[in-house]
């Protein structure tokens, strides 16, 4: 048997033994199960350790979850959902009111005259960057995350 | 239809109404259920929810193995969906779409190094014994011995990889068919069997000396 023919052969056993264990064998099969384990003890073998496996796994369940969760569950997904909203509303008006305080804050700073040049000029520059570093995040998210042709395939 | 270790007649027999196929008249309500959300009905999503609610807790629990996380995932998966009900098809199982947001959080939860940390130190079990397994409550050495072998088939499903875990907990735990299990994941039922069998294999080879 040449070693492709051989890991057809052990693939096709190794289907077949979960077939059996699920009761999946279709008609015809559990004789070509026979045929090929009384040809090969480590199959034998092994068949016989998934069917001890599948006694024990048998033999186990979910642990059932306490009966009282299931009486608001529903309510508790509906809140998660309004709550969701109420933070995305949330977040856009502290993000506007924010912008707008610091906008008129940073107003006061650079017209205060008695303030010295390099604070206006570092207050300045840590704006600067903070635009770059927001219009970088955005358009990362935006621009490449939208050409990207393989995001949704599951690796 | 989903395995918990309840005996609870009722809570199997509601489990296994909600994974049964959707055919004919349930289709047809399920349809107009998914339909009416997706226009923003509330309360028709709330049905959705509360017909899917419990298979959604029941495999992030399988996934996650801990009580807390599946239903904190399953609840956000829901709430997601809601936020993303435009997309809903009334046409394709209602289950099968939130399913991808189930497992979708799951993974990024597994694969958060924080919250790993987090779930070995607050570890609970998330298996049981079967109702029908009672010989052990007698004997109390036999009792400990399942015990002390629920918590090694515990541990050696959580190291699996996560992808041979999900095949596992829909077939041994969801009783899915593999054909069902194909159709949910979208992969070839060949797929679903190899997945299966490196799993088996890897719990086989951890609890060797118990087999």
């Amino acid at each position: 048997m040449s070693h492709s023919e051989a890991r057809g052969h052990d693939e096709r056993a190794r289907r077949l033994m979960m077939a059996e264990l699920d009761g999946e064998l279709a008609a015809g099969e559990r004789d070509e199960l026979e045929r090929i384990v009384a040809g090969d003890p480590e199959l034998e073998k092994e068949r016989k350790r998934f069917l001890r496996l599948k006694e024990v796994t048998d033999s186990m369940a979910l642990k059932p979850a306490p009966a009282e969760i299931w009486d608001d569950y529903w309510t508790s997904v509906y809140k998660r959902f309004e709550r969701g909203l109420g933070w995305i509303f949330a977040s856009i008006g502290a993000i506007i009111l924010l912008t707008y305080g610091t906008w008129k804050g940073v107003e006061q700073l650079i017209a205060d005259t008695t303030l010295p040049w390099f604070i206006k000029a570092a207050l300045v520059a840590m704006l600067f960057g903070l635009v770059v570093l927001l219009v970088s995040v955005v358009r990362e998210k935006v621009l490449i995350g939208g050409q990207q042709r393989y995001k949704d395939v599951e690796r | 239809m989903a395995r918990t270790g309840t005996g609870n007649a009722e809570i199997s027999v509601e489990i296994a109404l909600t994974q049964t196929p959707v055919t004919g008249e349930r289709e047809d309500s399920e349809r107009a259920l998914v339909a009416a959300a997706r226009e923003g009905d509330r309360e028709a999503f709330g049905e959705l929810v509360t017909i899917y609610m419990r298979r959604a807790y029941y495999v992030a629990l399988g996934l996650v193995g801990s009580h807390d996380d599946a239903l904190d995932l399953s609840q956000e998966a829901f709430a997601r969906a809601y936020r993303a009900r435009e997309s809903l098809d009334p046409d394709r199982p209602f289950y099968a779409w939130i399913y991808q947001i189930v497992r979708r959080l799951c993974f990024n939860h597994i694969r958060d190094r924080r919250t790993r940390v987090k779930k070995l130190e607050l570890a609970t079990p998330f298996l049981a014994e079967q109702a029908g397994v009672r010989a052990a409550a007698t004997d109390p050495g036999r009792a400990a011995e399942r015990s002390e072998l629920r918590a090694r088939l515990e541990a050696a499903i959580e190291q699996l990889p996560e992808r041979e875990r999900e095949v596992l907990v829909l077939r041994e735990f969801e009783g899915l068919r593999y054909r069902e299990i194909a159709e949910l994941l979208v992969i070839p039922i060949g797929t679903v069997m190899s997945r299966l069998y490196s799993a088996r294999r890897s719990l086989a080879e951890k609890l060797e000396d118990v087999l």
